[in-house]
């Protein structure tokens, strides 16, 4: 029987790992007792009996320890230790390398880390392999005549740039589109968004777009940030938590041992999801809902928590705003219509909102599942209005625990390639651009004239979920001169992006495409399938191959040492883009306060310290600016420093601090700003980590007034009332302008609090009057700038129920949105049929060993012999109906004729009329492998068909989010 | 003395493979050599429970008593490793372990053909000296001569994965069974963790436990 674990395919892989030795001549066997004896003797001197003992009182919970002295020489030498971060997902699980001669031996876990414990999931504990990469991109490489072949770094920078140079000649900028990355560092990432500005165009994006973009959006616009507000370990203080569109025993598995250990401890554990996840298995409660209907689930619980009178009346009184508008809404959500509609019965959601109202604090996890759809602005600010109407947030064991995906993804949205944005959320402002122009030392009329025009410097570029019809769309119907005819994919799959039949008729269509990865990627095969030429593939390092630092999902930032030198002929990001400059012409002012050192084949590569001194220099908006490299690593050394549940170092260098100072860490790093912990939390002084909700969006709305409550502040604060954001008009005016030094003075007239570039503003603010930079407002339920103010449900594009589309269509289709014009209703209404002939509706998700579009981990043995095979989930009654068994291959046909071959996983885990597939595969098309597509020797070990060949068009209303969580399928026996 | 075992939490078990891989990394072994597997029952409906496997390190080891060479030897601290150049790759120590923990290079092919058997050594190597290259290349690293424990329980993800002297694993374990007030049911828990110095205390224990 097939099972979630493959049956291993013995002998098929006789290049991995090392052949235990079986030498007939070591057969010389001496005297086995005597050397047992040894051994005996020698553990009784170690202590190794009795150091089991003692580590367990010190780690309450964590069980394992390394025990105590030990007699194995270990001061070899040419053997260092390096301490780095898993690169697999957002925990932020540190590992310590052991390097010998300047190969990666070893791997031991960090016990001392108060994120993980020294704990790793099948990723983290397998990361060493990225030191062998036997599958990795070696060399840079050509198509030619469809066929990848070696070329050297020079022809290849060259040829790219040139023809990067000659598109843009021809047809503007904003014929390029750049692809950057979230596994890049803050460093890289921030210097992608520059590279690309400098190039001329906002075309650019990364992996946040797909994965957590209506999160930002909708909770930045609720409360002032878009982050997740507490942190894995806050969850120990929970007394419930509710997990909706999250499957963390999975996608983020250290994180269960901060929640386990809460549950031992009695806090209650609820699953919200339409699959019974391995999350839900560890559940005190389940419930299988429709994918695709959170908001009247969750409207359906605050149905019930109002009318039980169980909202914080006070809490919302004073710190929440638009609620009454909300509440008429939510009141229409009756215990039959949610029934209808969501499949759950009133017992069950009021028993979830009682165990949630009841056990406080309480808090909810959220991650794809609620943000990949067309609504998932809405479904997000919907678990926020939860979360304040139980008076949940700024508090510690509530909270919006938003699991983000990749390692560094929350960093890469802080301050890295966004089309929406510069670093750190400033938008794309005239005001925007001459702050950074100022923080990069270049004249802001350069950089102007670097783009086709001042508007298009000021319009929001072509997000990555849509690129395809950047290049497929007819030319009068894009916002910008040409479609776009080159494409840069620096770090990202293809197939993690929907519509994959029209994304290699792009492929096609372009006149150049680069893939610059560590790993070839599926963009590799299915270019090579579809095109002779016009394709290059750049060897990229991976993370453990050089230095920087990483945006955990708490928000605490972590360094990286560098483990090994570059494999092969591979290069760091930032030293190619510094390439590429050099290339372009501007490389001076890529790095004007940047030094540039060479690596040891003589390479320019930017200093990476100097990168992070820039950001920090620069990202005053969500507290970037403490964290200097001397901070960051002195946390990473001083780890055992920091409590577990608080993340707060007690004594020692650190003394104060929280782990990996959390953004916001305001002020300068002299200013020593400790990081905050939970966002929005009142009960503590603004230079102890505590906060409240930001005024982002005036003081007044329709004659009410946004600011908070008096009395609502957090503590100490000189201003115990609501007060607005802090600028040099307000500081004069509270007669606080005195309090600058004449320095500051002179860099802060005429700026507030983000564009003051001394950081007086903020340490007046903070350190002297105990207020937030940000101002004192109330959170908004009513976000009144978006589409649907109140979040209201609306049936996926491809509903299982027209009944339904009937009663909750798709808004209007938008003629331009994102420089693109998008489909809604006149799609749902053509083929709101449709499920007549594809029945099932279809969703996605992730597994513990593979990561993202899986290339990286399905190229690691270690992982590959896990799970090798695509596989879908399908009830019993759906297989027998279609007549295909347990094990078999089979298809799974999409309305837009995608047919991807699989076999059949036939399991109870998902309901009769839902699939499940996993969304990591890649390199089979149709039924057929692609291996011959493939650079040769860099095939990643498993390949399998990519769900994303069949996903269907869909997109959030407000981020370009694609849908890929709910669409429509049918399966039949091959 | 110590005696060392595994215990694994089915409470805490999350199936994420974090030993399997923690495993193939610190040992080297090829594809298709598990040492070490997750096992789940139920999989997929309520009630489903996953356990980490590997050699249990048995108090009264059945390969050891069906080994033709008696290639297997007992540590002090109750480590059952194996001499891998007396094993003559018969399979018996297979049919009799009831963990399915002994794995064979060559898979399931005729006696002898299997080669080597090659099991978990509770990273512990093997009979050459300790830390040499020689224990290394045919057993694995030795972390328990340099301090440690294995590495699969030292990186569980959810810490469900205890490894070390019985009494101080089954503390550990008998502390979250306290707090959780169920779990306590593991099977063959009085023999394996109970101390040996109270005998009688870990088959009460089972009792009182079974009696809740």
């Amino acid at each position: 029987m097939l099972t979630r674990k493959a049956t291993a395919h013995q002998g098929t892989l006789p290049e991995a790992g090392v052949i235990l030795a079986t030498n007939p001549a070591s057969t010389a066997t001496g005297n086995i007792l005597a050397k047992t004896m040894d051994r005996r003797t020698f553990l009784k001197r170690s202590g190794l009996v009795a150091g089991g003992g003692a580590l367990a009182t010190q780690l309450p919970y964590n069980m394992i320890g390394s025990a105590e002295a030990a007699d194995v020489a270990k001061d070899k030498t040419g053997v260092e230790t390096k301490r780095t971060v898993c690169t697999h997902c957002s925990v932020g699980c540190a590992v310590d390398a052991v390097v010998e001669n300047g190969v990666w031996t070893r791997q031991e876990p960090v016990f001392d880390s108060p994120l993980n414990l020294g704990a790793h999931c099948a990723k983290g504990a397998s990361v060493r392999e990225h030191g062998h990469g036997e599958h990795r991109l070696k060399y840079p490489m050509k198509l030619v005549n469809g066929k990848y072949q070696k070329i050297s770094w020079e022809q290849a920078l060259n040829e790219v740039s040139e023809k990067l140079l000659a598109i843009r000649k021809e047809s503007g900028p904003d014929a390029t589109y750049w692809v950057g990355s979230s596994k890049q560092s803050n460093e890289q990432a921030y210097l992608f968004r520059k590279f690309v500005s400098f190039f001329g165009t906002n075309n650019m994006d990364h992996q946040a777009r797909i994965c957590h973009s209506t999160t930002v959006a909708g909770v930045a616009n609720t409360w002032g940030y878009g982050a997740m507000t507490n942190s894995y370990n806050d969850m120990q203080f929970s007394k419930a938590a509710l997990y909706i569109g999250s499957n963390a025993a999975e996608a983020h598995p250290v994180s269960m041992l901060h929640m386990l250990h809460a549950k031992e401890n009695g806090c209650k554990m609820i699953v919200v999801d339409p699959r019974f996840t391995r999350t839900a298995a560890k559940a005190d409660v389940f419930t299988r809902i429709r994918s695709g209907t959170d908001i009247p689930f969750i409207w359906g619980m605050l149905y019930h928590i109002f009318n039980n009178g169980w909202e914080d009346k006070e809490y919302i009184a004073a710190r929440v705003f638009g609620l009454d508008k909300v509440k008429e809404e939510i009141m229409t959500w009756t215990p039959d219509r949610v029934q209808d509609v969501t499949g759950i019965p009133e017992a069950e959601v009021l028993r979830i909102a009682e165990m949630l109202a009841k056990n406080k604090p309480s808090t909810v996890v959220w991650c794809m599942g609620q943000t990949q759809h067309t609504i998932g602005n809405a479904n997000v600010r919907a678990m926020c209005i939860l979360q304040l109407v139980l008076g949940n947030v700024g508090v510690s064991g509530g909270g919006t625990n938003i699991f983000r995906g990749h390692d560094n993804v929350q960093g890469a949205t802080d301050v890295g390639p966004n089309p929406d944005s510069l670093p750190g959320y400033y938008g794309l402002a005239a005001g925007s651009w001459k702050h950074w122009c100022a923080v990069w030392g270049v004249d802001y009329e350069w950089v102007k004239g670097q783009f086709a025009s001042q508007a298009m410097m000021e319009k929001s570029g072509i997000t990555v979920s849509r690129w395809i019809d950047g290049v497929l769309e007819a030319n009068e119907n894009i916002d910008q001169d040409s479609n776009l005819r080159a494409v840069v994919y620096w770090g990202m799959a293809p197939n993690s992006q929907t519509r994959g039949l029209e994304m290699v008729e792009a492929m096609k269509k372009l006149d150049l495409l680069v893939v610059v990865d560590p790993y070839p990627s599926a963009t590799a095969s299915m270019s090579a399938m579809m095109r002779k030429d016009g394709v290059y593939l750049l060897p990229a390092c991976t993370q453990f191959e050089t230095v920087g630092s990483a945006t955990a999902s708490n928000r605490s930032i972590q360094w990286r040492e560098k483990v090994i030198e570059p494999l092969f002929e591979s290069k760091p990001d930032h030293t190619l883009m510094y390439a590429f400059a050099k290339k372009f012409g501007f490389e001076k002012e890529l790095c004007k306060n940047i030094k540039i050192d060479k690596d040891k084949q003589g390479w320019d590569e930017p200093n990476v310290e100097d990168i992070l001194r820039e950001i920090n220099r620069g990202t005053w908006t969500i507290g970037y600016t403490g964290q200097s490299p001397e901070r960051l690593k002195l946390h990473m050394k001083h780890m055992q420093t920091f409590d577990i549940k608080t993340l707060r170092a007690n004594g020692g260098p650190c003394d104060g601090e929280y782990f990996g100072l959390p953004w916001p860490c305001y002020g300068t790093p002299e200013l020593k700003h400790p990081g905050t912990p939970n966002l929005y939390d009142t009960s503590k002084h603004v230079m102890d980590g505590g906060g409240n909700f930001r005024a982002n969006f005036g003081v007044e709305r329709d004659g009410v007034s946004l600011l908070a409550a008096d009395g609502s502040a957090s503590k100490g604060a000189a201003l115990q009332i609501g007060y607005p954001e802090f600028d040099h008009v307000l500081l004069k005016k509270l007669g606080w302008w005195d309090d600058l030094t004449e320095t500051e003075k002179q860099a802060a007239e005429g700026k507030n609090w983000k564009t003051d570039l001394s950081g007086g503003i903020q340490r007046v603010v903070l350190k002297i009057y105990g207020c937030h930079p940000f101002g004192n407002a109330k959170a908004r339920a009513l976000v009144w700038n978006f589409p649907d103010p109140v979040p209201l449900h609306r049936e996926p594009m491809y509903s299982p129920r027209p009944d339904l589309v009937e009663k909750y269509p798709q808004p209007a289709d938008k003629k331009v949105f994102w420089r693109l014009p998008t489909m809604y209703k006149s799609l749902q209404d053509k083929v709101k049929n449709i499920s007549k002939d594809y029945p099932l509706i279809m969703t996605s998700g992730r597994l513990v060993e593979y990561e993202g579009g899986g290339d990286e981990t399905r190229s690691n043995p270690w992982l590959a012999e896990l799970q090798q095979d695509m596989f879908v989930e399908v009830n019993p009654r759906d297989a027998n109906d279609a007549g295909f068994r347990n094990g078999e291959y089979m298809w799974v046909e999409t309305p837009t004729k995608g047919r991807m071959k699989m076999r059949a996983q036939v399991t109870e885990r998902v309901a009769p009329g839902t699939v499940f597939l996993p969304f990591h595969f890649a390199g089979w098309w149709q039924g057929k492998d692609m291996l011959e597509y493939y650079p040769e020797g860099a095939a990643p070990i498993v390949r399998g068909e990519s769900v994303n060949q069949g996903t269907t068009y869909g997109y959030d209303s407000v981020t370009m989010m694609q849908e890929s969580k709910t669409t429509l399928c049918r399966v039949t026996k091959a | 003395m110590a005696r060392m075992k595994f215990l694994c939490d089915a409470e805490r078990c999350i199936e994420c493979n974090g030993c399997v891989t923690a495993c193939k990394n610190e040992n080297e072994t090829p594809w298709g050599v598990n040492r070490r597997r997750v096992v789940t029952i139920n999989d997929g409906v309520p009630g489903e429970r996953s356990v980490s496997v590997a050699c249990m390190h048995c108090s009264d080891a059945p390969c050891m008593a069906v080994c033709p060479t008696d290639c297997f030897y007992k540590t002090e601290e109750g480590v059952v490793l194996h001499d891998k150049d007396m094993c003559i790759g018969c399979g018996y120590c297979f049919f009799a372990c009831p963990f399915g923990a002994p794995q064979f290079p060559n898979g399931p092919s005729a006696f002898a053909a299997r080669g080597k058997m090659d099991k978990c050594t509770f990273c512990a190597g093997g009979p050459e000296e300790n830390g040499s290259k020689a224990e290394f290349e045919k057993y694995g690293r030795n972390r328990l001569a340099e301090g440690k424990l294995p590495l699969c329980a030292e990186m569980c993800s959810t810490k469900a994965l205890l490894a070390g002297d019985a009494p101080v694993i089954s503390d550990i374990y008998r502390d979250r069974v306290m707090h959780r007030g169920k779990g306590g049911e593991a099977w063959g828990w009085a023999t394996a963790y109970g101390r040996p110095e109270n005998a009688n205390e870990g088959a009460k224990e089972q009792k009182r436990e079974g009696a809740k």
